[in-house]
């Protein structure tokens, strides 16, 4: 922290001297989830955060910033809460984190109806992309429908005929059975909504083995995914019955944990550790260097988020006050995104490409993503000719 | 059939597990009148304890000592450091001395484990399935389990009718100041059934581990179902807390797996399940509304 402060005000003290103009380091709300299970979801959006702030040396597009972390506990109320200390005590009018769409829903509303910037790094409910999009609301990840719709596809392409969809009871949730369903074009031969604090998932497993469907798709982020994927194994299914994932259900964390039991497993993403572009390269030689534990696509959200906001940084010089110049600036997506191509659609929400990975068997022998086949090219999403923007 | 049987089961074995939570919290709350949030906790640092142990050194055998000594250890710190202090206190001051021990456990295993959930590897010698009916083939594992806890259950009614610890507990439990002025330690028993307690809470978490993610925050995931089923069973009754977990075990399980198809009987599907997905998970608590409606003491009050 003392490293960063130092930074930030070496880098004053630069501006000062050079150009007289003496900013005050730009306020980044960070809400986001780091404790109970999810909390390395929320641990690796912050770190990715941090290291493109760190490869700047403490400023981001130039212009140093503050970031305040906070943690909501995947507690809506409490999301909320942090928003408002933010913005009526802390004067912050930039911000960022919030890994879970329920406390997304509670949140976000509060942020970008007070005037200020709202850039997701994760989750993204449907309704904000469609009807309720917003001027101030930025999407750097994808929207949730998108992430599924991924899968759907990659189902249809793999030739299955039928699927089992399994998802937890919550709007991403929801939006991720809807995103398969959409771009899958066979039967679906059982729809299981689950718990969001559930653990043991043996009455599904036997819910599958009575289905026999072709495929199994299922949604569950986190520490969700370790158990639902273990369980799947140990009930003899995954010998059986293979699996069509997004990466929430696969993150490096979840393929770590689970080992070689997730070799064979079908995955689709928007970015991979074995990208090959030069960002990504430097992204994840970085990530290597700094931390002793596995690279997940919530790091790389966190990375391409923090660049998103350097680019409208360094083309404003770090003014929120004007937020017309900064939205502007913003939608242009003028960065180098370690996912590589990159644009905001009309309702500011990612246009990108998705691609097929594979869980295969690795060169020291820990099981691996591996990239394939891109699956959909300059993929937006289904919401965006609802948005008036 | 086959498949209810199979989902039966599968109830059973989530029964046992929250029984092994139960017995523990019962007693507790029962013989002590604490209300133990922390209890949970105690569940997370024998599992962690276990995996860590499995992991380092590959045998199963040594995970299953560490983790019940380093749960019964942990609970007698907790008891002699802070509930001790708390006997006489109302029970919020209870709730949030527990709850701040809930934060403090949690945090030091963010700290020393870190955030990513760990997972123990399943023993050797339990990693297959059996074919129990014909076509229904039920991991051994959990058969295990249930096995464990319906042992657990009987050398608890064994230990509680039976023998003299057994005795002083219910007569506790019944009226705490008689025994104390027939000039039995209190002192020491409170602290020897919180370790007990402690010890089935850890064996509960050391047996999740091979199932289950084990991550920070998994005790406070089982907690709350523990708390319905002490309340079914009746606080303080081991009987009413066996029966209870295994209701409610069965319940949810069956709602869960059947009340969606039930559901799509009468409406379109997609509606159904998340109805039904709704429904199941307030079944537990409507069954606890019901019970209590009935009978508000719960299904067994304590040696009447």
């Amino acid at each position: 922290m003392s490293l960063i402060r130092f930074a930030a005000a070496s880098a004053i003290a630069l501006a000062a001297a050079s150009a007289a103009q003496a900013n005050e380091p730009v306020k980044i709300g960070m809400i986001t989830t780091l404790s109970g299970p999810a909390g390395y979801l929320g641990q690796d959006i912050r770190d990715g955060f941090q290291l493109a702030i760190d490869a700047e040396g403490g400023t981001l597009g130039g212009v140093p910033v503050t970031v305040m972390v906070e943690d909501d506990a995947l507690k809506p109320g409490n999301g909320r809460q942090i928003a408002d200390r933010f913005l009526n005590n802390d004067g912050v009018k930039l911000f960022t984190g919030i890994v879970f769409s329920n406390v997304a829903g509670a949140t976000v509303p509060d942020i970008v109806d007070n005037g200020a910037i709202y850039v997701s790094p994760n989750a993204a409910p449907s309704n904000f992309a469609g009807k309720e999009c917003h001027e101030n609301y930025f999407v750097v990840s994808w929207q949730n429908d998108s992430l599924h719709e991924s899968a759907g596809q990659n189902a249809s392409n793999l030739s299955y005929s039928n699927a089992f969809v399994l998802a937890p009871n919550y709007q991403a949730g929801k939006d991720a059975i809807a995103g398969f369903k959409r771009f899958f074009k066979g039967e679906i031969v059982g729809e299981v909504y689950t718990r969001l604090d559930q653990t043991d998932f043996a009455a599904e497993m036997a819910q599958i083995r009575d289905a026999k469907p072709d495929v199994v798709f299922q949604f569950h982020p986190g520490g969700l995914g370790i158990s639902f994927l273990r369980q799947y194994q140990q009930a003899g299914l995954l010998e059986t019955v293979p699996m069509v994932v997004a990466e929430p259900s696969m993150d490096g964390v979840i393929l770590n944990a689970v080992g070689d039991a997730a070799i064979g497993i079908n995955v689709s993403s928007h970015w991979n550790a074995d990208f090959d572009n030069p960002a990504n390269k430097q992204f994840v030689a970085a990530w290597n260097k700094a931390y002793d534990r596995p690279i997940t696509y919530y790091a790389s959200q966190g990375y391409d988020t923090a660049l998103a906001i350097a680019s409208a940084l360094r083309a404003t010089g770090g003014n929120l006050h004007e937020l017309d110049a900064f939205r502007e600036a913003l939608r242009k997506a003028d960065f180098q995104s370690v996912r590589g191509d990159f644009a905001f659609g009309p309702n500011q929400h990612p246009v990108q490409d998705w691609y097929a990975l594979k869980v295969v068997a690795g060169e020291d022998g820990k099981p691996v993503l591996k990239t394939g086949e891109k699956i959909l090219d300059d993929h937006s999403d289904a919401y965006v000719a609802e948005c008036s923007l | 059939m086959t498949l209810f049987f199979e989902q039966t089961l599968n109830g059973l074995q989530f029964g046992v597990m929250l029984f092994l939570m139960a017995a523990g919290l019962t007693l507790i709350f029962g013989i002590m009148g604490i209300i133990n949030l922390a209890h949970g906790s105690i569940y997370m640092v024998g599992a962690y304890a276990g995996t860590l142990v499995i992991t380092e050194t590959g045998s199963f055998l040594l995970g299953v000592p560490a983790a019940l000594a380093v749960a019964a250890i942990t609970g007698i710190v907790m008891e002699v450091a802070v509930i001790r202090r708390l006997y006489r206190r109302d029970h919020l001051d209870q709730v949030l001395a527990t709850f701040a021990i809930i934060l403090i456990l949690n945090q030091a295993i963010t700290i020393f484990f870190g955030r990513q959930p760990l997972f123990a590897p399943m023993p050797d010698a339990f990693s297959g399935s059996v074919e129990l009916l014909p076509g229904l083939f039920y991991p051994v594992y959990r058969l295990v389990i249930i096995l464990v806890g319906l042992a657990v259950a009987a050398g608890l009614y064994i230990l509680i009718n039976r023998t003299r610890i057994g005795m002083l507990v219910r007569a506790g439990s019944t009226n705490r100041d008689m025994v104390r002025a027939l000039g039995v330690d209190i002192r020491m028993l409170y602290t020897v059934v919180f370790a007990l307690g402690a010890l089935l809470a850890g064996l509960a978490g050391l047996m999740a581990g091979p199932v289950l993610a084990v991550q920070v925050g998994m005790g406070e995931q089982i907690l709350i179902t523990t708390f319905v089923v002490v309340v079914i069973g009746g606080v303080g009754s081991i009987k009413g807390a066996f029966y209870a977990s295994l209701i409610i075990g069965v319940v949810d399980t069956l709602l869960r797996a059947y009340l969606p198809g039930l559901l799509r009987q009468f409406m379109v599907g997609s509606e159904a399940d998340a109805l039904g997905a709704g429904i199941s998970s307030m079944g537990i608590y409507l069954l606890m509304a019901l019970v209590l409606l009935a009978r508000p003491k719960g299904l067994f009050v304590a040696d009447s």
